[in-house]
């Protein structure tokens, strides 16, 4: 496996969280990965018990991308989505994100920088919110601690399974 | 659960007060021991007003309180906002760091130039 690089999140202010990570690979490839709904669905799509039966990406600025997660057992879905603002790629994109039945007020702006040095690509992602109070209940989601538990499994599984997949 | 009309207000004055690295190391001193306002500036090669108006920060975000000694006015450490607002930032780390491996491996397949998976029907 890739030597994965350091994650960090930061609180800017009163209404940003940024992350950032380096990746192993060139930022076309991570652009893409961001950006083609054949790609996009391999990694945003690993919840366990859940599939991904919308990954919809129309990669224009004013266009439009949804996803949409159905849980297998109880057909229960979450679904997000948003609107291209700018798209510089393979070095920036910006766009909205607002979840159907979202636990924070108003829409969040995400703005992904990307920056290559020597073969690896350096991430920075923005997410910027309506208010503060927006972007605590982000952070105090209880939503997150679930998916937090599902990724864990998952990852297990990716270890033992990546490129043996049916 | 039951939330102070004030915490929000204290959530972001943590995150604010978390973002300076003086602040962070007063709050590492402060975590071995209470201390005075002197003896706080004497690492920092800092003047006592600046440190003052770190402890301020600090003290607004309630991170920090003072002890009971009129004299030398320790200030100690108050935990309990420190840890929550470290512990939600944690959980969302965690979140993303779970989606970032998925993302590694994909990567990783990528380069091996191996045909992309077909995507299935759920």
């Amino acid at each position: 496996m890739t030597h994965a690089g350091m994650l960090k999140v930061t609180a800017i202010g009163e209404q940003e969280i940024a992350i950032t990570r380096d990746f192993a690979a060139p930022r076309r490839l991570v652009f893409d990965a961001y950006t083609k709904p054949e790609l996009v669905r391999r990694w945003l799509s690993g919840l366990e018990g859940w599939s991904m039966p919308v990954c919809e990406i129309d990669l224009r600025v004013g266009g439009a991308y949804r996803y949409v997660w159905r849980h297998l057992q109880n057909g229960a879905e979450m679904g997000m989505g948003g609107v291209y603002r700018e798209i510089a790629a393979p070095e920036r994109l910006v766009a909205t994100e607002k979840f159907d039945e979202s636990w924070y007020p108003g829409e969040a702006l995400l703005t992904l920088e990307l920056v290559e040095r020597a073969g690896r690509t350096f991430l920075t992602q923005t997410m910027r919110y309506e208010s503060r109070e927006a972007r605590e209940a982000v952070l105090k989601s209880p939503m997150e601690e679930g998916l937090v538990g599902s990724f864990d499994r998952l990852e297990a599984l990716l270890a033992s399974g990546l490129g043996s997949e049916a | 659960m039951v939330m102070r009309a004030s915490a929000p207000d204290r959530l972001d004055a943590t995150f604010a007060a978390l973002a300076d690295p003086t602040r962070r190391a007063i709050l590492a001193r402060l975590a071995q021991g209470e201390a005075s306002v002197i003896e706080l500036a004497e690492p920092f090669d800092m003047s006592q007003p600046a440190i003052s108006k770190h402890l301020k920060v600090l003290e607004r975000a309630g991170l920090i309180s003072q002890g009971r000694d009129a004299q030398r006015r320790p200030r100690r450490l108050e935990a309990a906002p420190l840890a929550e607002a470290t512990a939600w930032l944690e959980r969302y780390r965690r979140f993303w760091e779970g989606r970032f491996r998925q993302l590694d491996a994909l990567l990783d397949v990528l380069q091996d130039k191996r045909p992309p998976r077909k995507s299935t029907k759920a």
